[in-house]
């Protein structure tokens, strides 16, 4: 048996509590930006693909929440920093080893596009809309022109975005329930499945909605091939990594992970498409808000959960 | 230049004057702290161990704090200390997540603080204020590239370990054990 005790500088509440320093914001970002991604990215794959025409909501429609998603999930990020006024030093030097400066970068130049892709569409989305300045008006004909560059742009940046928000945590080797490679493409693929659950919400057009859904199915399946994979790759880990997965296994997140995120979040819905792709009525609300809302609970326990794990020496 | 501190566990009687020492010298806010002591119980009665070890920042060699910090505030000074500059920090909190020693707080006014080896102290020459305060003499400080410095002395004939050697971050406290 071995015991460990502080007798004196740690276990007092001021200090100890406070090493779990994300709370809901980060979460909360990470689930934001995952759905912007792939809200942005299937815009812009509609686009180069030259499907505006039979994907009007998912080119011209959904793209007016990404960049609401991303200044809400900005102001979150914001809201975390314990320092705040000092924000801008994120913005004086480029860190190539910092996750976090990357993803700080990659905001600066994705929410612009998302802004500048909405207002493309303006005049299409609010009949009679103008700018009224005619730089504006110059500046619209300029974006309309190039709209396929614009579109490789945000689907570039839309795929980094998504890895970026699973990187962030998975860089820190303190954390082992984190410190794995796979939670980079697990939230991307969990990212793009949440934006394209938010599309076929809502999209009116049955074709598009069926169409939607057929790739949401394959991003379900491949997001529990990797969730499967993150829990073997775990069990055959070292002491840190097996403790990180039986938080998970019996542990205190057991429950909420399984039932949640997998079953409710996943399986369920993953079913409840089919059964609509097979010509079913199914509310046409249930799948979205059940992968949303399993979406974020992901996030939510892997923050809380990757908190708790660490080295015991 | 490298900078490193050896810790006497078998000196140690876990005062904590090291704590006070440093919390009056760095101005460390009530109820907060750079270092601490963790007492270690291993085996069953009667054929038991007890440990005491004066912990502190690691002052990594391959520090993730400093990898992952994205403004640069902490940063490697000279002899290999790892330091935050307060005006530089954001409060994300990825160093401390990052650190698998978990040496690093969220300071009241917003910037992440941390053991500095004393930088000021050692730039004058001094020893940091935990060392020449301890009353067993268990710590000792100073140049590892020295051959003659009272650290490379001290782990020079003593058996020692470092703490989680597998995060890979090429740790500076040894422990005399």
């Amino acid at each position: 048996m071995k015991e460990e005790l502080f007798v004196s500088g740690r276990n007092i509440p001021n200090i100890d509590p406070y090493l779990n320093i994300w709370h809901w914001q980060i979460p909360l970002y990470l689930f934001l930006g995952g759905l912007a991604a792939g809200i942005l990215f299937f815009a812009g794959f509609y686009v180069v693909r030259g499907k505006e025409k039979q994907m009007q909501a998912t080119v011209k429609w959904a793209p007016i929440i990404a960049p609401i998603a991303l200044v809400l999930g900005l102001f979150a990020l914001f809201l975390d920093l314990k320092h705040k006024l000092f924000f801008w030093q994120l913005y004086t030097t480029v860190r190539l080893e910092s996750p976090m400066s990357w993803g700080a970068w990659t905001l600066m130049i994705i929410s612009p596009l998302a802004f500048i892709w909405v207002a493309s569409y303006m005049k299409e989305l609010v009949p009679g809309w103008n700018w009224k300045f005619s730089l504006l008006e110059q500046f619209e004909a300029w974006v309309i022109k190039n709209r396929q560059y614009f579109a490789w742009a945000m689907m570039i940046y839309a795929i980094i975005l998504g890895v970026y928000t699973g990187i962030l945590l998975s860089a820190f080797n303190a954390r082992p329930l984190w410190n794995t490679s796979i939670l980079g493409p697990l939230f991307l693929v969990s990212g793009f499945s949440t934006g394209l659950a938010t599309i076929i919400w809502i999209s009116k057009d049955e074709k598009e909605r069926k169409k939607l859904s057929r790739i949401d199915l394959i991003f379900i399946i491949i997001e529990l091939f990797l969730i499967t994979h993150l829990f073997m790759g775990f069990k055959a880990g070292s002491e840190t990594a097996i403790e990180a997965a039986n938080l998970f296994l019996g542990g205190p997140f057991t429950v909420s992970f399984w039932v949640f995120v997998v079953i409710l979040g996943l399986i369920f819905p993953a079913v409840l498409e089919t059964l609509e792709i097979w010509g079913f009525h199914v509310p046409k609300w249930l799948p979205p808000v059940m992968i949303l809302i399993g979406g974020l609970m992901f996030r939510f326990i892997m923050v809380e959960a990757g908190q708790i794990t660490r080295y015991l020496y | 230049m490298r900078y490193a501190m050896a810790i006497d566990t078998k000196k140690c009687v876990g005062c904590g004057d090291c704590v006070v020492a440093c919390q009056t010298e760095n101005n460390v806010p009530h109820g907060y702290c750079r270092d601490w002591i963790v007492e270690s119980v291993d085996g069953t009665y009667p054929s038991i161990s007890l440990e005491f070890r004066s912990e502190r920042c690691n002052h990594c060699d391959n520090s993730p704090c400093v990898r992952c910090c994205p403004t640069g505030a902490s940063h490697i000074e000279e002899g290999g200390i790892v330091t935050v500059t307060h005006h530089k920090c954001i409060g994300c909190g990825a160093c401390i997540q990052s650190c698998p020693y978990d040496a690093r707080y969220s300071h009241p006014d917003g910037y992440v603080d941390k053991c500095t080896f004393c930088l000021h102290r050692v730039q004058k020459g001094q020893n940091p204020a935990c060392v020449d305060v301890c009353p067993t003499r268990c710590l000792h400080f100073g140049d590892l590239d020295d051959p003659n410095s009272d650290v490379s002395l001290a782990i020079k004939d003593r058996k020692w370990k470092v703490l989680a050697p597998e995060a890979g971050t090429k740790p500076q406290l040894y422990f005399l054990t």
